[in-house]
């Protein structure tokens, strides 16, 4: 299971090559389990595979947004290639998720 | 390809699929694919698939509301929902045949592409449940499955990424999705003068 890994506070999520519908309920249960864990504070998306996302990955971070800021909990997107900048700019996700 | 020719071709898909959320990286591929020999853009390659994903979508779990795959997926269940179904003993349906959800079989997903002139209209229908308040549905941020995740992107979406989009719907009908977008040829393909 190396698509999530716990590193320092932060959650580690590589997403993979085609984000959709599909792929999303896996991607968002499985985060959810882990920060049930106590030292979980910010989640960190790895965009690195994803070639491609549609709404449904909004929903994801949206959710894990959910969860984490109200404990000051941050969301952080790496690696974020074209077709994700403009899904996450469009759907203002911007506002909400840290893009390094 | 000089700019004329391309303009003249005129090609035409239908692809009809089972409404199973792993077939919506097939459409997503089918309409790439199909668009391709006009050379678009990357840009307009992902706004394609980007829309036809989202509409596909929205047939599958609001129209006939099947959440198979993306429950099962990662559950430790085979997530081939092909497979299953033939596993199951569920026979191919007449070709161009669509009909609603019956109890153990899948509702079908019918995608229309067409191509001339440079502009791409893509057709998506299924007979699902259909919506009351098409305008409502399409409101940024409305949704009717909070419990999924759904973001209420998705007309958002088909609209920012396509020229053109309309959508009927009728109650226990189903819906129909139009969208069109003009293609530009790709910076790599020479102009002939």
């Amino acid at each position: 299971m190396d698509q999530f890994q716990v590193i320092d506070h932060c959650l580690m999520v590589k997403l993979p090559q085609e984000l959709d519908h599909y792929q999303a309920g896996y991607f968002s249960r499985e985060a959810d389990s882990f920060l049930l864990r106590p030292e979980v504070c910010h989640v960190v998306f790895d965009f690195e595979d994803t070639e491609f996302m549609d709404s449904s990955g909004i929903g994801i971070i949206m959710g894990r947004y959910k969860k984490v800021a109200p404990l000051g909990g941050k969301i952080y997107a790496i690696n974020v290639g074209k077709q994700v900048a403009r899904i996450l700019e469009l759907s203002g996700m911007s506002r909400l998720v840290e893009v390094l | 390809m000089d700019r004329e020719l391309r303009d003249e071709m005129k090609n035409e898909m239908e692809l009809t699929f089972d409404a199973i959320s792993s077939n919506e990286g097939l459409a997503r591929v089918a309409v790439a694919a199909f668009v391709s020999r006009v050379n678009p853009t990357m840009e307009e390659l992902s706004d394609v698939k980007t829309a036809v994903s989202e509409a596909v979508t929205n047939a599958i779990i609001h129209g006939y509301g099947n959440l198979e795959g993306y429950e099962r997926r990662g559950r430790g269940v085979s997530a081939a929902g092909g497979v299953q179904a033939m596993e199951q003993g569920r026979g191919l349906p007449a070709a161009g045949e669509i009909r609603a959800t019956e109890p153990g079989r899948h509702g079908k997903v019918r995608m229309q592409c067409r191509l001339e002139h440079g502009v791409l209209k893509v057709l998506i229908e299924d007979r699902g449940k259909g919506m009351e308040d098409v305008g409502k549905a399409m409101e940024p941020l409305y949704t009717t499955r909070p419990d999924l995740e759904r973001s209420g992107m998705g007309f958002s979406f088909m609209e920012a990424f396509m020229d053109d989009l309309q959508v009927e719907s009728a109650p226990g009908v189903g819906t129909i999705v139009r969208m069109q977008k003009k293609m530009t040829s790709g910076p790599w393909i020479p102009r002939e003068e």
